[in-house]
């Protein structure tokens, strides 16, 4: 790994709306720079993609975009980002999306050019791969129509580019509902990293030559669904917080090819992707319960630059579209955290403490999310000589904090949780620093049937 | 006969799988589901009441366990794998005729989903609940599940959903399976659908979790 050390080494510097290294966009937003800014995420409402319904969906996003950015500019909005994820359809027919950026792109610079209300799209293809098991990462079809979406997007206006990428996830979701620690480590800091490397060498290639900027790509489909997993109680929530903080080493790694964020909002590794290399982040908390439950509401905003609401359906509510609804919330909170930083160190502090003192014992997932913690577990996190070793050294030091709350009385888990404390402990004290070494353990463990080796480089 | 009857229930209930595994730890040791099938056919218990008065009874226990939020998936996992031991040994059994299920429970999620986390707990569930399995996967269109109740007739079908853009596809499913093999009973289950959701699209049953999904099964059958 190429972080040997923090960037941010004091809790006290892990700050929303604060990046180390802040990134300017094209119609001046400065993210890190200072101040925090909604990011609004959407989708379609019920319906199906097809060229019957084609000028309904583009409809929609003229509507979303159109009611989003009236209501940042009533709301004296310093500036907006909106994250179009594309749906299967407008991924697999590049040009579907395409054209949803450039509706929505010349509504954002409509807004700027009338109001001066900055705003950019962030620009997230969903990984098509995902459709074929064994998945074939590096040779895939699908390869083709992603990059045409990431190329012919950005020309269309999309500044920030994002995926949630799924190398690995063949197998991490049999360990997911196994509670299986080794194999979810083979799956992120194996798989993941090796993915992570060959598919971010291509975005941040072409995100260079348009000029653009490569933010960061979420480990979704790995920690995420383990929070939901956890939420549904099929899994304990022990389990779900460990793998989050092994998501990190394979986050990281867009980074290490050259993304400078702002990372991705569904990817709550982002505060130790934030103090390990300086980047902005974007995340999402209280505000994404239309899209699930969240465990982390107030902490997840301790320390984010963009503040997110996950994804919210073009559905008519009360007050007018849904996601038009969600962006005053967003701007709200925004809006709250800006006048902290505007206060002064004493008073961001204040906030910062309270957004984390509400959450931190509730839930060992937002326990690993304290600045405190987020720092103590990122110095593991980059002490090691390979990506296995810091994954299991981060993994294991999260169970110390866990373990430390349960034993202050602070945070109270079920003996069904605990029970699982000791059993992940030794599994992961099982797991190598050598990447070659653990291949060799896990290999004889893990179904050759649910991927293919030479789709990793292996 | 009796008490290894009762040992079986224990074994698969606690995911003991053979005398080697080293889980649960207070049955280290002791036998597991593989090796106590394989007593009960040789003491000459009939293998309908091996799967009647043991497997059936014990997966049952484990979706109540679940249902109640008492165990985690992991551990409903480690049932499933001792039943699967013991399944193993009775196979000659079903081939053969000596053994019945309740039916044939046909499952896939939908076309254009690729989620399958839930579709598998259902159907490892109704598996224990005494019904043969034909898992069709993820990403499946009505044709094959049309070709699957073809094969299959009389069965009930499962069909999953994650997404909202996806679970629209379920009514086109819906629609096709009652035109082609009309009798058929369907029943949907997902993050994304409900009730209303079900009775709009012509299913028969929405099932909001996997139990819920046994419980209607075993219904149908009685």
């Amino acid at each position: 790994m190429r972080y040997k050390s923090l960037i941010i080494n004091n809790p006290e510097d892990l700050m929303f709306g604060i990046a180390p290294y802040p990134v300017k966009t094209r119609r001046g937003l400065e993210i890190g720079g200072g101040q925090v800014y909604a990011e609004l995420n959407f989708t379609l409402p019920v319906m199906s993609i097809n060229k019957n319904t084609l000028d309904r969906v583009y409809e929609h996003y003229r509507e979303i975009a159109e009611g989003a950015l009236e209501r940042a500019v009533h709301l004296n909005s310093k500036g907006v980002v909106l994250e179009f994820e594309t749906l299967l359809e407008m991924t697999k027919t590049p040009s579907i999306g395409v054209e949803i950026v450039k509706i929505m792109n010349e509504i954002c610079e409509n807004y700027y050019q009338k109001f001066g209300l900055a705003s950019e799209i962030r620009l997230t293809p969903n990984d098509l791969r995902e459709f074929e098991r064994p998945a074939k990462q590096r040779t895939s079809g699908y390869l083709e129509p992603m990059m045409e979406l990431f190329e012919k997007g950005m020309i269309a206006g999309g500044d920030l580019l994002s995926i949630e990428s799924t190398g690995g996830k063949e197998v991490s979701d049999d360990a997911l509902m196994n509670c299986d620690i080794k194999t979810i480590v083979f799956a992120l800091a194996v798989l993941g990293v090796r993915d992570m490397r060959f598919l971010w060498k291509k975005i941040v290639s072409a995100a260079n030559n348009h000029g653009k900027i490569a933010a960061g790509d979420s480990a979704c489909g790995f920690g995420n669904t383990a929070m939901v997993l956890a939420e549904k109680k099929y899994i304990p929530k022990v389990f779900a917080a460990l793998v989050r903080v092994i998501s990190v080493v394979r986050s990281i790694v867009a980074i290490e090819e050259g993304a400078v964020g702002p990372d991705k909002d569904c990817a709550y590794e982002g505060p130790f992707l934030k103090a390990i290399t300086g980047i902005p982040i974007s995340m999402e908390g209280k505000t994404s319960a239309c899209a699930h439950l969240s465990p982390i509401g107030n902490i997840a905003s301790a320390c984010c630059d963009l503040w997110s609401n996950e994804s919210v359906q073009n559905i008519k509510l009360l007050s007018g579209m849904a996601p038009t609804a969600y962006m005053e919330q967003l701007e709200y909170d925004a809006r709250l955290m800006n006048e902290a930083l505007r206060a002064g160190k004493l008073h961001r502090n204040v906030l910062q403490q309270l957004l984390v003192a509400s959450d931190v014992f509730t839930d060992p997932q937002a326990l690993i999310l304290s600045p405190k913690n987020v720092i103590r577990i990122s110095k593991e996190l980059v002490k090691g000589d390979s990506y296995v070793a810091n994954a299991r050294n981060g993994a294991l030091v999260a169970i110390d904090i866990i373990e430390e709350a349960l034993a202050s009385g602070k945070m109270k888990l079920s003996e069904m949780e605990t029970n699982y404390l000791p059993i992940l402990r030794d599994d992961l004290e099982s797991i190598p620093d050598n990447e070659s070494d653990f291949v060799e353990m896990m290999l004889p463990l893990i179904d050759p049937g649910k991927f293919i080796l030479a789709e990793y480089g292996l | 006969m009796e008490e290894l009857l009762e040992k079986l229930l224990e074994a698969v209930e606690f995911g003991k799988v053979d005398q080697k595994s080293p889980y649960p730890p207070q049955l280290k040791g002791q036998d597991g589901s593989h090796e106590i099938t394989i007593s009960a056919i040789e003491t000459g218990i009939s293998p309908q009441r091996i799967l009647e008065e043991a497997l059936i009874p014990a997966m049952a226990r484990v979706g109540k366990k679940f249902s109640e939020n008492k165990i985690f998936v992991p551990q409903m996992l480690m049932s499933a794998r001792a039943m699967g031991a013991s399944m193993l040994q009775l196979k000659p059994f079903f081939t053969s005729g000596d053994i019945k299920t309740k039916g044939t429970f046909i499952i896939g999620t939908v076309k254009g989903d690729l989620h399958d986390i839930g579709k598998n707990l259902v159907a490892m569930m109704v598996e224990g609940g005494g019904w043969s399995i034909v898992d069709l996967g993820v990403d499946v269109g009505s044709d094959r599940f049309i070709e699957a109740l073809r094969n299959n007739p009389g069965a009930i079908v499962g069909i999953s959903a994650l997404l909202t853009t996806t679970m629209v596809n379920m009514g086109e499913i819906v629609s096709s399976i009652k035109e082609e093999v009309p009798d058929t009973k369907i029943l949907i289950g997902g993050a994304p659908v409900n009730d209303d959701f079900c009775q709009k699209i012509g299913a028969d049953f929405y099932a909001p979790d996997p139990q819920g999904a046994v419980e209607y099964l075993n219904k149908m059958a009685s």
